[in-house]
């Protein structure tokens, strides 16, 4: 705490104070030339496009979700974005340890192509079909003899199968290699019961997209395989080309759903394979990637997809910055009609503040890749708020201090000594509010408790630097330290009816 | 603005002054009533939750000439389980809102729409959110709100007193509590951004008793020296000097957050930008509430349960005179410019 005994010290070298401040601000504006930052880098919703928060599960016991295996699935999923080739595209993951969310995001239009490319696990998985039917319910009763490793459990299961349904037709990527299982194919139109898995998706060397100039089979992702992934696609191939359909084809599961399973004529012992199935070229080059990089190591839940138009993302950056100046207006005109001239040192505070803010969002842009999202503007704007109480807590101090009977010029030092400690314990614990949610949140809530947290630390420097000294060199000035009516300090509105009150001023009235 | 500012003056010198902190027991009353009716509406009612709780997608379209109709033949059309709302925003704006969907079902919802109305996907505007989704933000939500009670308590317990600690999170619940019992009452939708607003006003109302306390402090700190105030009217008299501090930082808070207010209901509709300022709004006005009539008063409570105080109160009452500062000295003393009864002002200055 603070003592009036060190009233002289803190009195001295306003203009310094001030020096200071502009360094600051040069240094900012230098920095951002450099950085060639020109504008505020903004968020998705404010200039349109797609994010996809994901959430990650355990597939399988096999499986845990570890920090590392996020990371991971982080560097997997940038480098399928990245192959997309929209710039500015992010992938992050928010929180901490293992409950971490991944977040993407990617500007412009490419909404849905990213959202299909980034949930995929990507698992592959070569597996010879055991029975085959028609996708429907109820199908494939009679006709499933059983077969080695088929249980009555699985058969049964295999009946009820309705892959007409679209909730089994979405890859879920949860069929445990080393089991035999029952999936539909990605069209819904069969249904199969799989051996368990021969070759994986991590014994693929290479994928690449191609297409069939002459054939029928359209776009076709090409394949090669590890020599791992190659001897054990030559003994598969080899053991199944002899046997009686359907059993002589080799299902190609991705994510649990059987995107082809074509007979196989003769043993593949070159390490290539095919994969088709009606692609577009879009898909079959967003599968060639996703198999490229390889699978996820952790199943993704679509925890929010949200995807704003560039219309919208303009009218609420309209709407935000709106919000911003009509708060503004509304709080100097606050000001000014209850502090008179002390209101407009708010005004040039609000002003440095605002400046530095600006600045600062610049700098961060580009050195931190900050980006204003639309809770980020809520954020600065309810800081207007918390940065014109400072000045208030500071203001009424004085005030109170002239009440005791001060000059102007001690009451200012007394008020500052002890608004000083005011102002910071309560911004401490707006920062501190401001840092915990920034880790404990996810998406804009962090952008809103990023701002608040960056303009309450700004509101710090401008009450130490700017707005002290001006209220200390104010106060030198005649019309302040005399208490005209419309400096702020007239004794009247200070509440002051001591000899001095009679003295300066005729209106006598309470 | 001169008689407020008057005003201050008075306040400060214990001319005028609110007995806040004598009358507690009408003020806990009156929270008491508040969280009760906050407690039995969460119950009874619960939370109105929005589309990021529950799970579910929202597209909105924007083509000029949509009428209602076409939005719901839309959406009829959709291949999915339960019901869709549908609703017009401003002219040209449809949104139809849906409950938890599949990948595959959300892509078909688009189809429909793209076809129907022949717009681009990228024009509509799509929110899709899982149906697990809520909990986990809640959760985290919660883990913020509990790590954040823990810091501020052992800050201000390192900063001030530890009593004054447990007042100011006293106050903050009471105000969170609240806050959310007016949202279940009148049923506004909660949406993450309602949260966002939640957990600042935590940060919002600490603040304003922050200030408060720092006063109640300095004017306590010699308190049981000189045996002329009770700690609560020593704590009482804080409040009274800042109180046009108070209605001050309140206004000027409001001030922006009522203009986001304005902005986003009047000009956006719905969304972050109305939900965050309006539970800023109501938590904030909560906040300058308790940080005058619950806080201090509480603190007093606290405190005068101390042997010391109670001794305290006894020498005061002993010596009759300091209980009639607050009563005697009416508006008329401005005429009259009786003698103030703070006499060492004059030798400092």
């Amino acid at each position: 705490m603070s003592t009036p005994t060190k009233t002289v010290k803190t009195s001295g070298r306003p203009a310094r104070a001030l020096a200071l401040l502009a360094v600051i601000l040069l240094g900012l504006v230098g920095t951002a030339l450099i950085q060639g930052a020109s504008s505020v880098k903004l968020g998705l919703d404010l200039r349109g496009g797609t994010s996809v928060t994901l959430q990650p599960r355990a597939s399988n016991d096999s499986n845990k979700i570890t920090s590392a295996a996020i990371d991971q699935a982080v560097t997997i999923i940038r480098q399928r974005v990245n192959s997309l080739g929209v710039a500015e595209s992010e992938v992050t993951a928010q929180g901490s340890g293992t409950n971490r969310q991944i977040v993407i995001s990617v500007p412009g239009d490419s909404g849905r192509r990213v959202v299909d490319l980034v949930g995929q696990t990507a698992e592959l998985r070569f597996r010879q079909v055991l029975a085959e039917s028609s996708g429907l319910a109820g199908s494939g009763l009679d006709t499933a003899t059983p077969t080695v490793g088929v249980t009555p459990v699985l058969n049964a299961r295999f009946a009820a199968l309705d892959c007409s349904q679209l909730a089994n037709q979405q890859g879920t990527g949860a069929d445990s290699p080393s089991e035999t299982i029952v999936a539909c194919s990605r069209t819904g139109s069969s249904k199969y019961i799989l051996a368990p898995a021969e070759v994986l998706g991590q014994q693929v060397s290479k994928a690449s997209a191609g297409i069939d100039q002459q054939g029928s089979a359209g776009w076709f992702v090409s394949l090669s395989f590890n020599g791992e992934g190659t001897s054990a696609f030559g003994a598969l191939t080899g053991r199944v080309t002899s046997l009686a359909s359907p059993l002589n084809q080799v299902a190609i599961v991705l994510d649990g759903l059987v995107v082809s399973a074509p007979s196989i004529n003769e043993a593949i012992p070159s390490g290539n394979a095919q994969i088709t199935g009606s692609f577009t070229q879009t898909e079959a080059e967003d599968l060639a990637n996703v198999l490229k990089y390889g699978a996820l190591p952790l199943a993704f839940d679509r925890g929010e997809v949200q995807q704003v138009s560039p219309t919208l993302g303009s009218d609420q950056l309209d709407a935000g910055l709106l919000a911003g100046a009509l708060g503004l207006i509304l709080v100097v005109i606050f000001s000014v009609l209850y502090y008179r001239a002390l209101g407009l040192v708010t005004v040039g505070s609000l002003a440095v503040a605002s400046a530095l803010v600006y600045l600062l969002f610049l700098v961060l842009g580009e050195a931190i890749g900050f980006t204003l999202t639309l809770a980020g503007i809520a954020g600065a704007i309810v800081a207007i708020g918390i940065t014109a109480d400072s000045f208030i807590v500071f203001f009424e101090r004085v005030r109170d201090e002239a009440r005791e009977g001060r000059s102007l010029r001690s009451a200012v030092e007394n008020g500052w000594l002890r608004a000083r400690h005011t102002i910071i314990v309560a911004d401490m614990v707006s920062i501190l509010a401001a840092v915990l949610l920034y880790f404990f949140a996810v998406g804009g809530v962090r952008g809103f408790a990023f701002t608040l947290g960056l303009t309450t630390l700004v509101d710090l420097i401008v009450v130490f630097i700017f707005t002290k000294p001006l209220v200390t060199l104010i106060a030198r000035i005649n019309f302040f330290a005399s208490g005209h009516p419309l400096s702020g300090f007239s004794p009247k509105s200070v509440g002051l009816k001591g000899a001095r009150a009679n003295t300066s001023t005729t209106t006598v009235e309470a | 603005m001169a008689k407020i500012s008057g005003l201050g003056g008075r306040l400060y010198s214990g001319e005028t002054s609110f007995n806040i902190v004598e009358n507690r027991k009408r003020w806990y009353s009156i929270s008491a009533l508040f969280l009760l009716a906050s407690i039995a509406a969460l119950t009874i009612q619960g939370l109105h939750l929005g589309l990021e709780f529950k799970g579910g997608a929202s597209y909105t379209v924007t083509k000029p000439g949509l009428t209602l109709e076409q939005g719901r033949e839309a959406a009829s059309n959709f291949d999915i389980p339960g019901e869709a709302i549908v609703q017009k925003i401003g002219d040209d704006k449809i949104r139809i809102q849906t409950g938890a969907l599949t990948p595959a079902q959300a892509t078909a919802a688009e189809n429909v729409l793209t076809s129907t109305f022949d717009v681009p996907a990228e024009s509509i505007d799509t929110q899709i959110v899982g149906p697990s989704w809520g909990k986990e933000i809640t959760k985290k939500a919660i883990y913020g709100l509990i790590a954040f009670l823990l810091a501020v308590m052992l800050f201000l317990a390192m900063a001030f007193e530890p009593k004054m600690a447990l007042a100011a999170i006293v106050a903050v619940v009471h105000d969170v509590l609240i806050t959310v019992g007016i949202y279940a009452v009148v049923g506004f939708d909660v949406t993450p951004a309602t949260v966002i607003g939640f957990l600042t006003i935590l940060g919002y109302s600490l603040y304003d008793t922050v200030v408060v306390f720092d006063k109640v402090r300095e004017n306590t700190k010699s308190v049981t020296a000189n045996s002329k105030q009770t700690y609560s009217q020593a704590a009482n008299l804080a409040v009274n000097q800042t109180l046009v501090r108070s209605a001050n930082t309140s206004i000027i808070a409001l001030l922006p957050v009522g203009s986001i207010l304005f902005v986003g209901a009047g000009l956006l509709g719905a969304g972050t930008l109305k939900d965050l300022s309006l539970a800023l709004f109501i938590g904030l006005a909560v906040g300058t509430y308790s940080s005058v009539f619950i806080a201090p008063p509480f603190l007093a409570s606290l405190r005068e349960k101390e042997p010391a105080m109670q001794a305290l109160a006894k020498r005061v009452a002993a010596r009759g005179g300091a209980v009639a500062i607050t009563e005697d000295k009416a508006p008329q003393t401005s005429v009259t410019r009786g003698p103030r009864n703070q006499p060492k002002r004059k030798g400092r200055k």
